[in-house]
């Protein structure tokens, strides 16, 4: 009974969130003279043809990553806005790193994946430390650090340095790794999924189980729940602040993998920037739940891989942006609502509980 | 006499809840009226519906006999009733004039203050009812007693006729309280009405000129002192007999489990907050910390838990030298913490009970089993903790900010008294808490001793310190000056011992 209690306000919420967005750009809809109806089909109808569904699932690995970066950054209270600078860098050097590199496929693979990450985390780390040791907001440095990553790829980026000039776009770009640093696609639906795609399953597991099950997950738990409660307890706090921004810079650090061992083999600037605010609203949605962020991603791609026929049918694509938007608040807020319905909810039973006993004692009362 | 306040019938409910319900009192004009009763029993509910915080169900109140409906403090300070809270509301770095003017300033032409008029004021009102304040000294200079006078000064100024009195005497020590006694008088006598909450029986006893107690959300006496005594109103209070501690009939080991030897520590500027301590505690044995807070108490908690290091002398806690050891090596070593601020440093509010039997054991069995923590022996233990401390809460599945701040202490207490630690320290550990609360934890605390637990007591509750004491150091200006007896010191004696005076 308490179960189903439970799992109903856990549904509710994002299901209100949803109807609310859709009720709402119905009316801007209404306002600009198209239809809404036909609208969402057309949004429904493109996003789920095959091919477009394979390019979409290859986008949503990518905004997971992201996703469960920025969660492991939420259960600490951090705001990590750096992914954004973490994944560019990472993958750079992972493309410098396997460019310059021919080991066998089972050594370049791994070697490639396990640069991004420490990169990843090392420039996290940065914040971390200053976090930790010098008081200074994540934020604001991490801004600063992913200003500087750029700055620092592009520097590298020319001829003479790792990058080279020429390819098929007249873009710089690292030199191209070789074969046995590609990692397979494979093919279904008439496209090609990265089977990275599995690597990303095995992160929301891992997080998950790290987190909910072990010693160091309750250990990062608590510090975000508490930092004082936490290092009463012996807590380690300022060390777990500095762990869980490497942590998250880490998996920041796979974000566009995928796309560069199986698809671009070098990185240049067409790689896409923004994925720090994509993945800290993922998150947000997602509740840093995994499987919330896995829906989350694959519903922001697949809307994002719609937008485009949109225009063709002459409603703006930039509606989808504004169902973005509206989405993201009207989860905050209808989340904050279950909050507080459940904790009324709770309070009652508590106010039961203490109120019998009393009750009892109240009769013992003397003449 | 004339009346000043009426309330009848005064009824709120929340939602399953019932917070007041069939409130009488009638409050004569220049009295000290005494509200006493357990937390939740309605007290603070009943004075936020006469402040104008919360609106009433049912029910009337009349101010100086004619009706009045109050629906915000406003509303209440122009009907001439002030709140003193428990907690301070003052800007340190302003002066006492500047605070108490400070959200109703008297004004020149519109746009400036008029600080002169102000101060005119303001000194009248401190000639009249004989507050000892200096408008001109710093918030920031002063000590908590002068702190409580500005904050009466403050809703004096604006024009208060009837007083609440949140709770305060929670914050002073003997001597404090006896002249804010001595004023309290001085308020009455210029024909001042007082309303003081409280659940310190002595005092009551002391100051009131009549007393209502409460007991879940209703008056269930009205009494005048001179009519009745402390054990009827406890009886009154939890509606039955006081359950008193079992007295200690056991003697302290010979083994120590905490050794200070000429302990010094500075803060980051390098300013010496704790000088040359010298601190011992026996297996089985109560340690009482007296000392007006402030004075060092929570450094040298963090001295004794080594999250700071000595920087001169050593400590040595169960057997480990803070100095080269972790608090994780300490706490899992056998060392228990409750710790004053329940909900920042004792709990993960928005975690369930079960999570927070974890905290402090998340690397020891059973809590943990390797790199795993064991949900199963958390959810069990804590089902366990709730049944012998008497947790009224419906599950362990409870997030702990719904439950009660007594309940959380005994579910605190109970979690740090787990795998009987060698040693405890208990800071402030029933502040707050209700009678029957209060009763259980220190039976607990009697019961730890007992098994032989050295328990360092930090309280500023002198009955505390009293009732479970077998020593009782003092802490002045992060100094231990003086070691009492309990049994041969008066209340009075170590009250002048915390102040920094030799007792002759």
């Amino acid at each position: 009974m308490k179960r189903v209690n439970r799992f109903f306000w856990a549904l509710a919420a994002p299901l209100a969130a949803v109807l609310f967005t859709l009720i709402f750009v119905s009316i801007i809809l209404l306002m600009k003279g198209a239809n809404p109806l036909s609208t969402f089909q057309l949004i429904a109808s493109y996003g789920s043809q095959p091919e477009n569904l394979v390019a979409e699932l290859n986008q949503t690995v990518a905004y997971y990553l992201a996703g469960v970066a920025a969660a492991i950054g939420f259960r600490m209270l951090l705001f990590n806005i750096g992914i954004d600078g973490q994944y560019r860098l990472a993958i750079f050097i992972a493309a410098v790193v396997g460019g310059a590199t021919n080991l066998p496929a089972f050594l370049e693979v791994p070697l490639i994946i396990i640069t991004g990450v420490v990169v990843g985390a090392l420039w996290a780390s940065i914040a971390g430390y200053l976090k930790v040791k010098r008081n200074i907001s994540e934020v604001i440095s991490n801004i600063m650090l992913n200003t500087i990553a750029s700055g620092l790829i592009i520097y590298m980026l020319q001829p003479g340095r790792f990058g080279l000039k020429g390819g098929l776009s007249d873009n710089l770009a690292t030199p191209t790794i070789p074969k046995s640093g590609w990692l397979p696609s494979l093919h279904i639906m008439g496209g090609e999924l990265y089977s990275f795609a599995f690597v990303a399953i095995a992160v929301g597991v891992l997080y998950w189980v790290v987190l909910n099950k072990s010693v160091f997950g309750f250990n990062l738990r608590a510090t975000g729940m508490s930092f004082r409660a936490a290092r009463a307890s012996g807590v380690n706090a300022p060390r777990m602040v500095f762990i869980t921004m490497a942590l998250s810079g880490a998996i920041a650090g796979l974000t566009g993998m995928g796309e560069l061992l199986s698809h671009t083999h070098t990185y240049s600037l067409a790689f896409p920037t923004g994925y720090a605010l994509t993945g800290l609203a993922l998150a947000l949605l997602g509740r840093s739940n995994p499987i919330g962020i896995a829906i989350a991603a694959f519903f922001w791609a697949f809307l994002e891989q719609a937008a485009p026929a949109l225009d063709l049918n002459g409603v703006p694509k930039e509606i989808v942006m504004m169902m973005q938007g509206t989405i993201i608040l009207a989860t905050v807020t209808s989340y904050e609502i279950v909050k507080r319905i459940t904790r009324r909810q709770q309070q009652r039973l508590v106010g039961a509980a203490e109120a019998p006993r009393v009750d009892a004692d109240a009769k013992g009362v003397k003449s | 006499m004339s009346v000043a306040i009426e309330l009848k019938g005064i009824e709120k409910n929340y939602p399953g809840v019932v917070a007041n319900h069939d409130v009488e009192i009638t409050i004569a004009k220049g009295n000290i009226h005494a509200i006493i009763g357990e937390n939740g029993a309605g007290k603070s509910t009943l004075m936020k519906i006469l402040y104008g915080m919360v609106k009433p169900d049912a029910g009337t109140i009349a101010i100086f006999e004619s009706p009045a409906t109050i629906k915000s403090p406003q509303d209440a300070i122009g009907l001439g009733i002030g709140m003193v809270h428990q907690h301070f509301m003052l800007a340190d770095n302003a002066t006492v004039l500047e605070n108490i003017v400070l959200g109703s300033e008297p004004m020149k032409a519109k746009v400036v203050v008029d600080y002169a008029k102000a101060r005119e004021h303001l000194q009248n009102i401190i000639k009249t009812y004989g507050l000892d304040i200096n408008p001109d000294d710093l918030v920031a200079d002063l000590g908590v007693g002068v702190r409580q006078r500005v904050e009466i000064a403050k809703v004096l100024f604006r024009g208060a006729k009837i007083l609440i009195l949140d709770e305060p005497t929670a914050v002073l020590v003997p001597q404090e309280v006896d002249d804010l006694f001595k004023n309290l008088k001085g308020l009455t006598k210029n024909g001042l009405t007082i309303i003081f909450i409280s659940h310190k029986l002595d005092e009551v006893m002391a100051i009131a000129d009549s007393i209502t107690v409460m007991r879940q959300g209703t008056t269930v006496a009205n009494l005048v002192p001179a009519k009745t005594n402390k054990k009827e109103l406890a009886e009154y209070m939890i509606g039955g007999e006081l359950p008193s501690p079992r007295p200690a009939t056991t003697k302290p080991r010979e083994e120590k489990v905490l050794v200070v030897t000429n302990a010094s520590a500075n803060d980051r500027t390098g300013r010496e907050i704790l000088h040359s301590i010298n601190l011992e505690i026996h297996a089985g044995e109560i340690l009482g910390l007296a000392g007006v807070e402030g004075n060092g108490q929570s450094e040298l908690i963090e001295l004794i838990m080594g999250l700071v290091k000595p920087d001169a002398g050593s400590v040595v806690t169960v057997g480990l030298d803070t100095q080269d050891s972790t608090l994780r090596e300490i706490r899992d070593h056998g060392v228990g913490y409750i710790p004053q601020d329940r909900q920042r440093d004792g709990l993960m509010m928005a975690a369930t009970l079960w999570e927070n039997r974890i905290l402090g054991h998340q690397q020891t069995k059973p809590m943990s089993n390797g790199i795993w923590i064991d949900k199963g022996a958390a959810k069990s233990d804590s089902e366990r903790i709730i049944k012998e401390f008497d947790v009224r809460t419906p599950s362990n599945a409870v997030l702990a900010n719904a439950l009660s701040g007594g309940n959380q202490q005994k579910f605190i207490v109970g979690r740090e008294m787990s795998g009987d630690p060698k040693m405890l320290i208990a800071a402030q550990p029933t502040r707050g808490v209700d009678v029957g609360a209060q009763a259980i934890i220190w039976d607990h605390l009697i019961e730890a001793r007992r098994n032989g637990t050295g328990v360092l007591l930090v309280s500023a509750d002198l009955d505390e310190l009293f009732t479970l004491s077998d020593r009782i150091a003092v802490i002045f200006r992060g100094t231990i000056v003086d070691y009492l007896d309990p049994r041969k010191t008066t209340p009075e004696q170590l009250g002048l011992a915390m102040t920094g005076e030799k007792i002759a």
